[in-house]
Order: C-alpha cells, then sequence, then structure tokens
C-alpha cells in the first residue's frame, strides 16, 4: 500500500546517508575545461583510486602540454610539468631516483602521439615502471581543434576542414595497439568516462594499472577515449553520442594486453 | 513504495551547465534550473522526489558538482 514517504530532504541529507562526493583530492579550484568535457572525470577517477589506496604523499603525477597542463592546480598531489610529450622520459628520471614512489603521466592524444611518440615507445619498450593515462579525443583541444594523428578519417578539424584525407594526411594513429606489441609493457586497456557503467570501468582500469606499479611489473598503459565537444563543435551529449557511433568502432573499448 | 531514497545536492557554482547528468539519469530526476549561477550558466538541479540515489549522475559529473545522500526507509 503506498504511504506518503516519512521522510524529508533534510532528513536524507545528513552526512551519515552521504554515498557519494567529490574526494578530497581534488582541489576546490574551479576546473578549468569546457562544460561536459572528460578530462574532469578522468581527474576525479585516478585521485579517487589514489585516494582508497592511501597514496596521496606517494604519488608524483607528470603532466606535459595541453589541455591537461594546469592539472597541477586541481590535483592535490605532488605535480611535475614536463616539455610537450617528454612526460614518458621525465617520469622515467623520477621513478629512477624514487622507486618507492607511484609516478603516473596524464596526456593527451597530441601530447603522447604526435610529438612524444619517440618518449612513449621507448618508454614502454624499457618497460619503465611508470603508469600512462592517455586521454584520446582525436583533436588537438586546447589549441582550438586542429587535426591530430588520431584524427578519424573524414573528421573535420581546424585544419581539415575538408575532413582528413587519407591519402594526403595519412591514417589514424592507433598507439595503444602499437605499444602493446612491445614486450616491456605489462598492462594495456582502452576505456572511455561517458557513462557511469564506463567509468565504473575505467576505475577498475586505473586500480590495476597501480598495483600492477606497485609490484613493479612494467609500463601501465591507461586509453581513455573521451570527448571534445569544443573542438568538435557539438553540445556535450552529441559529442558523446558521436564518440559512440565514430569512434569506438575505430578505437574499441576493452584490455588489449593483459597479464598471463 | 521505493525502500531507499536519494537526494542530490548540485554545486551551484561549479556546475558547468554539460547536462551530462541528465542522460545518465534512469529516474529523470534532474533538470536545468531557469536561472543562471555566477558564471552564466543554468545549473543542474533536482526535478522531483523519485531519486534512488544511485550515484550514476555524480560519477559522470566532469566537475564533480553532484554530491549524493540515500536513506534508508523503514
Amino acid at each position: 500500500m503506498l504511504e506518503t514517504l516519512p521522510i524529508t530532504k533534510e532528513e536524507i541529507c545528513k552526512p551519515e546517508n552521504l554515498v557519494y562526493s567529490r574526494t578530497h583530492l581534488m582541489t576546490d579550484a574551479a576546473l578549468s575545461y569546457c562544460p561536459g568535457c572528460g578530462h574532469g572525470t578522468i581527474h576525479r577517477m585516478i585521485m579517487e583510486v589514489i585516494d582508497e589506496m592511501n597514496l596521496q604523499a606517494d604519488t608524483i603525477g607528470v603532466a606535459p602540454v595541453g589541455c591537461s597542463v594546469l592539472a597541477y592546480e586541481f590535483l592535490n598531489i605532488d605535480m611535475q610539468q614536463a616539455a610537450h610529450g617528454r612526460a614518458p622520459a621525465v617520469a622515467t628520471g623520477i621513478k629512477r631516483l624514487m622507486p618507492n614512489k607511484f609516478v603516473f603521466t596524464y596526456q593527451g592524444d597530441g601530447d603522447l602521439a604526435a610529438i612524444g611518440t619517440a618518449e612513449t615507445i621507448h618508454a614502454c619498450n624499457r618497460g619503465e615502471n611508470i603508469t600512462i593515462f592517455y586521454v584520446n579525443n582525436g583533436i588537438y583541444g586546447m589549441t582550438g581543434g586542429q587535426m591530430a594523428p588520431t584524427t578519424l578519417p573524414q573528421m573535420k578539424t581546424a585544419t581539415s576542414p575538408f575532413g582528413r584525407n587519407v591519402e594526403t594526411m595519412g591514417y589514424p594513429l592507433k598507439i595503444t595497439e602499437l605499444i602493446a606489441m612491445l614486450p616491456g609493457t605489462y598492462f594495456v586497456t582502452r576505456q572511455s568516462v561517458h557513462t557511469a557503467a564506463n567509468v565504473r570501468k575505467t576505475k577498475k582500469a586505473i586500480q590495476k594499472a597501480i598495483e600492477y606499479q606497485k609490484l613493479n611489473k612494467g609500463l601501465s598503459f591507461v586509453e581513455i577515449v573521451s570527448n571534445c565537444n569544443s573542438g568538435w563543435k557539438m553540445t556535450p551529449v552529441e559529442a558523446n553520442k558521436w564518440m559512440e557511433e565514430n569512434m569506438f568502432p575505430f578505437y574499441p573499448l576493452g584490455d588489449i594486453k593483459v597479464p598471463k | 513504495m521505493a525502500k531507499v531514497k536519494g537526494e542530490i545536492i548540485v554545486d551551484i557554482e561549479r556546475c558547468k551547465g554539460c547536462q551530462v547528468c541528465i542522460s545518465a539519469c534512469k529516474e529523470n530526476v534532474i533538470g536545468m534550473s531557469k536561472n543562471l549561477n555566477r558564471k552564466g550558466y543554468h545549473f543542474a538541479q533536482s526535478t522531483n522526489e523519485d531519486c534512488t540515489g544511485c550515484i550514476n549522475c555524480a560519477l559522470v559529473c566532469p566537475d564533480g558538482a553532484i554530491t549524493v545522500y540515500r536513506a534508508r526507509l523503514n
């Protein structure tokens, strides 16, 4: 039998009923990202895992150039800025000097798959014991939506206004599959954060990547396919739908290399 | 009758009005306010009492603006 609910909003919103709030490892600074950008969610998931594993004092993040360049403003951990694309090289140095710290890099596709290809591939090939978080949105977001190595064929950007022509501009680079072939990588996966279910999966992948680094297993690489609604010229909800329809067939989600 | 009842609190000044939470909410609880926050965005708000406290909206919120509470009804 239906009864009127004997509970008011004030009674529900008590500290003992709290089920979710932003982790304290995210600072109070307002995120500089565009509305609907996946970066904020990815930042929060990494910080939640670090919080749950109690690693705040032992974590050093490396953020190079790109939209994530201001990450040190938002992540309440030790951060180091690197030159464009050179985050895996900087992280290598930090990890070799301080092997007990948890060291990660946080890079976009224009950074990791273009100017930083050499550093990325060689860090992966050396099997450096670091974790790379790679945010792939198929475009240079920060500089105004130019074509990136990961831009899909026929995709329109500021520098490919008629769509990416693969005959003159080459093919999109699946760098995650490339580095999965290298013996130095231990765990390679591709996730996304556009729905709650995918956010939960991404968090599990981040957890695994951190655990493998603690066990000194080698390089863990987590790609997160994300949106860039400003660069794609769509609303955030449209961009998520477009990503499902166009990005996921080319960049299929799931684990690419899992430990035996 | 639902055995649990949830409630969301949106940090109005952090919300950028991206509406990703609206499509994540299975109960159609969240709507956009007609008012603006200090940055000039229409912010998300709870519009009815169907919230179950599933935290889906808070997980997908890029700005971490949503806090979720859930109470058991006895």
